[in-house]
């Protein structure tokens, strides 16, 4: 029988000195994908859920348009309410917004403006309704309606 | 004195990898990845005050109705419909009918599902119910293009030849959905 010579302990340490370097590259990779709120909202957003959600195709066309009831019932009623960028509006108002957002972008990709509704599930049709009335008035025709992936759990 | 000795001057990056761990434990708390999805739709155009509105003649075999009320009930065909999820099923039998059942529809491309809600109805009503609307239209373009629903409703980013067959199928089976104005009786509370 052939002799095994017996191994020298061998070192166990796992050597640490790239972990901070692991670490720094999860944390740019968060860093980079972090999007940091850029509105605050005035009203109460609690999206419905479904299932046959799309992914936006282009961010840069996109205006998102808050309805909920306000959060400060004591100040701006307790009916919903409509948000876009910090003010509350009335539903004419849109009219307005929807001109605004179309000026920031280029000429050829005016007609693709996307207007994403994110509607409290408790507000009524009646104010989507009037807002869409809108929105068919200064022909921004694409809506989405935001909701959340319909799998039992919240993000 | 005894001398000190000198070694080489060196930081102590021990406690690096815990700032780094402090930072990304932040960052993770405070991201929210964009998840920006939701029910796409597209308005009708506003209508032309010049032009008088077509003379459409539907024929009532080819409309199938949904209403909902403002009590967030259900009337499908004339008949109250208690569970949203049935509602699939009925709508691709009445688009894929071609005419066998003289109360449904004569073929895909005639079909229309009308969809009228109230002013007073809840928007998480109308959006589970256009949920099942659209389900119900991806389900049969899958079936019939033999891919899941997951990629027709990503179809923009599908290879050439499946949006080409995407779009030859749309022109025979289009998706209308026909969101109208909603009625004002049961108002808003």
């Amino acid at each position: 029988m052939a002799k095994f010579s017996k191994k020298t302990k061998a070192n166990q340490d796992i050597p640490t000195a790239a972990l901070p370097d692991i670490i720094f590259m999860l944390l740019f990779f968060f860093m980079v994908t972090t999007v940091l709120r850029e509105t605050d909202l005035l009203v109460l957003q609690r999206l419905p859920q479904a299932e046959q959600l799309k992914k936006m195709e282009k961010k840069s066309l996109v205006s998102y348009i808050y309805i909920g009831k306000p959060k400060e019932t004591g100040r701006y009623g307790s009916e919903p309410k409509i948000q876009v960028n910090d003010v509350l509006i009335a539903p004419e108002g849109i009219i307005q917004f929807v001109n605004q957002e179309k000026d920031k972008l280029s000429e050829a990709e005016r007609e693709q403006i996307t207007m994403a509704m994110k509607v409290d599930k408790e507000a009524k049709m009646g104010i989507v309704s009037d807002v869409q009335q809108q929105l068919r008035e200064v022909n921004a025709l694409k809506v989405l309606y935001s909701s959340l992936v319909d799998n039992g759990a919240q993000p | 004195m005894a001398r000190k000795k000198r070694g080489a001057a060196e930081v102590n990056a021990g406690s690096m990898a815990d700032i780094a761990f402090l930072l990304l434990i932040f960052f993770l708390v405070t991201t929210t990845i964009a998840s920006d999805k939701g029910l796409a739709i597209a308005l009708p155009p506003k209508p032309d005050p010049n032009e008088p509105p077509p003379d459409i003649k539907f024929n009532d075999r080819n409309i199938f109705k949904v209403l909902l009320n403002s009590q967030d009930l259900m009337l499908v065909e004339g008949e109250p419909m208690g569970d949203v999820g049935q509602l699939k099923e009925r709508v691709k039998g009445f688009v894929q009918n071609n005419g066998r059942n003289p109360e449904l529809s004569d073929n895909p491309k005639d079909a229309v599902v009308s969809f009228k809600t109230d002013r007073g109805t809840s928007y998480e009503k109308y959006i589970a119910v256009l949920d099942e609307l659209q389900g119900a239209y991806y389900e049969m373009y899958s079936e019939n293009l033999g891919v899941n629903v997951k990629q027709i409703r990503e179809i923009n980013n599908a290879e050439p030849s499946l949006k080409g067959r995407y779009d030859d199928l749309k022109k025979t089976m289009p998706m209308n959905i026909s969101i109208a104005e909603p009625s004002k009786i049961g108002g808003e509370q």
